[in-house]
């Protein structure tokens, strides 16, 4: 006590000779107030083998491997995605050959609703923020010529996850390649997309019935690969704080634990392949301490409440993307810089594999140039800033661990109200994480509006008169016309009278207890396309719509 | 007395991006503009026909997917269709600058992209109707 004692007399000395209007309210991006200076003072109950332990080790505070990035660097995984599948597996191709070292597919607005490029809903979206894949055939193509069995690929698929990861599964057969070899990601969070993504098929109560399907049909048969990816990004882009990002998120997964469990299955067998997907904003500090308190809130919950045995169970793997939102439309060559700083402080928050933005994405998908500058990015942190030699190294600092603790008694302060309304899913229907966001959100808008944060470019030191001056890809206005012919001529040539069977197996399916992805895989080897797969289901589930708000 | 002015905010297609708008529905309402939003996943005949319904002024589309060089057109051509060509048509998203130029062209009204303050917007709507409150 006697130590602390001293620092507190020095401190308030100290503090004497700081004028006061740096002492002043100053803030993370979240809003979280910051002190001038971190001491010792702010770590009175600090136990380091109980809060940090060692990388690899129960709580994983400090990463999830005992060597981290000297045993293996963080994927390099660009999302991507656009026009046809063909026009896709060219950029694959091209990422690979710049030293990518996974695969991220970005699908079209239709393909995420489960709805074909010929669905009148689909009119004027087909292939322009994603690429467009109706059917087995253009998963094929979307994958010529890359292995995958030697590649993993992550899928940001929700609503029909299912029916995409069924198509991956099936291309994969086609090249000889089994299950059991595949490694990579669906997202099929659909807890967020409620939330924040809104990119929903089903009610919530059969959607977690196919999660569950899908984490058991993968833990006996795709054993490599990450049934969901339980996501904070989407949160986070549509306005919230760190804080609420990383207590949805969370919330989110011991939801999915708990549906998991309760469907019959034992904890161990799925839990190891659940991961995490967050989002690497502005505030440097603010976000690795939000990745450091994730990794530690994930191995308690799951030891002491969800009583996990195995260590894998505990330990949460994580993907980052830089935050799409803090892109400028002004002066857009400064994103390469903001992207450096967020990619950076994933890195140094433990990331298991990472996206970076490109420049350009204020006004449409990326141009090969500005991809190649975003993945430059990474191989920049990975071999020249020396970042990795050591792990975890801002452990220890005063602040990063105050605000590593400050923001995992944030999270455990939303999950008590949460359980208060019921439950994540009954916070849902109520609107709850829904208004927390938007209110966040316009509270940013206001500050920023206001001159009270500084978006470089935007409201501080604007260009009069600016010209943009990078090029812009362009979307090909052929794509949705040819897309839906090629269905046209899928739809003729396929054995329709088969298609129908299937689509009538998987009917019952639904209806009963069968676990859906065996049918889903019958109706996919037939060509039947993902609206009408989704279609058959949305007859037996239902959909769902929200209530306006704003 | 005039009358407040009305708006329409709405969320065409099957973009799911809602940040934007509702962060401008929210400055609207607080500017004293009466606002309404639409929700999610409309069609363009949805968006026509609340507009007439509802009445508004002005239909603000928000669009992020790179559909805009279909939607705003549709929904212009549709408020034509059912003698509503007087209500304006703005909006704001994801919209190259080049795209931009070939929908003012064919009439629509002003688009903001990202990094817009929301007082540009409300500025705008006062300067297009100076008899509304």
């Amino acid at each position: 006590m006697n130590e602390y004692e001293e620092i507190r007399r020095e401190k308030a000395r100290w503090e004497r000779c700081v004028d006061k209007g740096d002492i002043g309210s100053f803030q993370t991006v979240s809003g979280l107030p910051v002190e001038i200076l971190y001491t010792p003072l702010d770590l009175t109950n600090f136990d380091y083998l109980r809060d940090l332990g060692f990388p690899g080790e129960y709580p994983f505070t400090r990463g999830i491997r005992h060597n981290m990035y000297r045993g293996r660097l963080w994927t390099m995984r660009q999302f991507s995605g656009f026009g046809t599948a063909r026009d896709t597996n060219a950029r694959y191709k091209f990422l690979l050959a710049h030293g990518e070292t996974g695969l991220s597919v970005a699908f079209d607005f239709p393909t995420l609703y489960g709805r074909d490029s010929d669905d009148p809903m689909a009119m004027g979206e087909v292939g322009k923020c994603g690429v467009a894949i109706s059917s087995l055939e253009d998963m094929e193509t979307l994958f010529e010529g890359i292995p995958l069995g030697e590649v993993s690929t992550s899928m940001t698929i929700n609503g029909p996850a299912a029916v995409l990861w069924a198509f991956y599964i099936v291309t994969a057969e086609k090249q000889g390649v089994p299950s059991e070899r595949l490694r990579g990601t669906i997202q099929n969070d659909i807890l967020k997309e409620y939330i924040a993504q809104k990119s929903w098929l089903f009610p919530p109560e059969p959607s977690l019935r196919i999660i569950t399907d899908i984490m058991a049909f993968g833990a006996e048969h795709v054993p490599k690969w990450n049934t969901i990816s339980i996501s904070g990004y989407h949160i986070r882009e549509a306005g919230s704080t760190a804080a609420q990002e990383l207590a949805f998120t969370l919330k989110d997964g011991m939801t999915y634990v708990e549906a998991g469990i309760k469907a019959g299955l034992d904890v161990d067998t799925f839990a190891p392949r659940l991961s995490f997907f967050f989002n690497s904003h502005l505030d440097f500090f603010e976000e690795i301490a939000k990745f450091r308190a994730a990794r530690r809130i994930w191995a308690r919950e799951m030891r002491e409440k969800f009583k996990a045995r195995k260590p894998e169970s505990w330990l949460l793997r994580f993907h980052t993307q830089t935050a799409g939102c803090t892109l400028t439309a002004q002066q857009p060559e400064n994103n390469i810089v903001r992207t450096a700083f967020q990619a950076l402080a994933a890195v140094l928050g433990g990331t298991q594999s990472l996206h970076t933005n490109s420049m350009d994405e204020t006004w449409a998908l990326p141009t090969e140039k500005a991809v190649l500058i975003a993945l430059r990015t990474q191989q920049l942190i990975a071999e020249e800033t020396g970042v990795i030699n050591v792990i975890d190294p801002l452990g220890g600092s005063y602040y990063v661990e105050a605000l590593t603790n400050q923001l995992e008694q944030q999270a455990y302060e939303y999950f008590k109200k949460i359980d208060a309304l019921g439950g994540m899913v009954k916070a849902i229907e109520q609107g709850y994480p829904q208004r927390e966001i938007a209110e966040a959100a316009y509270r940013y808008q206001k500050a920023v509006d206001e001159g009270r944060r500084t978006v470089v470019g935007v409201n501080k030191y604007v260009l009069e008169g600016e010209k943009l001056e990078i090029p812009i890809l362009k979307i090909d206005p052929r794509v949705e016309e040819e897309q839906r012919e090629r269905l046209a001529r899928l739809r003729q040539r396929r054995d329709n009278a088969r298609v129908q069977k299937v689509l009538l197996d998987l009917k019952a399916a639904c209806a009963g207890k069968e676990n859906v992805m065996y049918p889903i895989l019958e109706a996919v080897r037939a060509y039947a396309t993902l609206g009408e797969i989704c279609g058959a289901m949305k007859e037996v589930f239902g959909t769902y719509a929200e209530p306006p708000m704003f | 007395m005039a009358r407040k002015l009305r708006i329409l905010i709405a969320k065409p297609g099957l973009d799911g991006h809602d940040r934007g708008a509702k962060v401008v529905a929210r400055a609207l309402r607080d500017a004293g503009f009466e606002v309404i939003y639409t929700g999610l996943h409309q069609t363009p005949e949805m968006i026509a026909e609340a507009a007439i319904q509802e009445d508004v002024d002005a239909v603000g589309l928000s669009i992020l997917s790179g559909a805009h060089m279909t939607l705003f057109p549709e929904v212009m051509r549709l408020l034509r269709e059912k003698g509503a060509g007087d209500i304006l048509v703005f909006g704001g998203g994801i919209i190259p600058k080049e795209d931009m130029e070939a929908l003012y062209k064919m009439g629509c009204g002003r688009l903001f992209g990202p990094g817009t303050p929301t007082q540009e917007i409300i500025d705008y709507l006062r300067e297009k109707f100076p008899d509304r409150t």
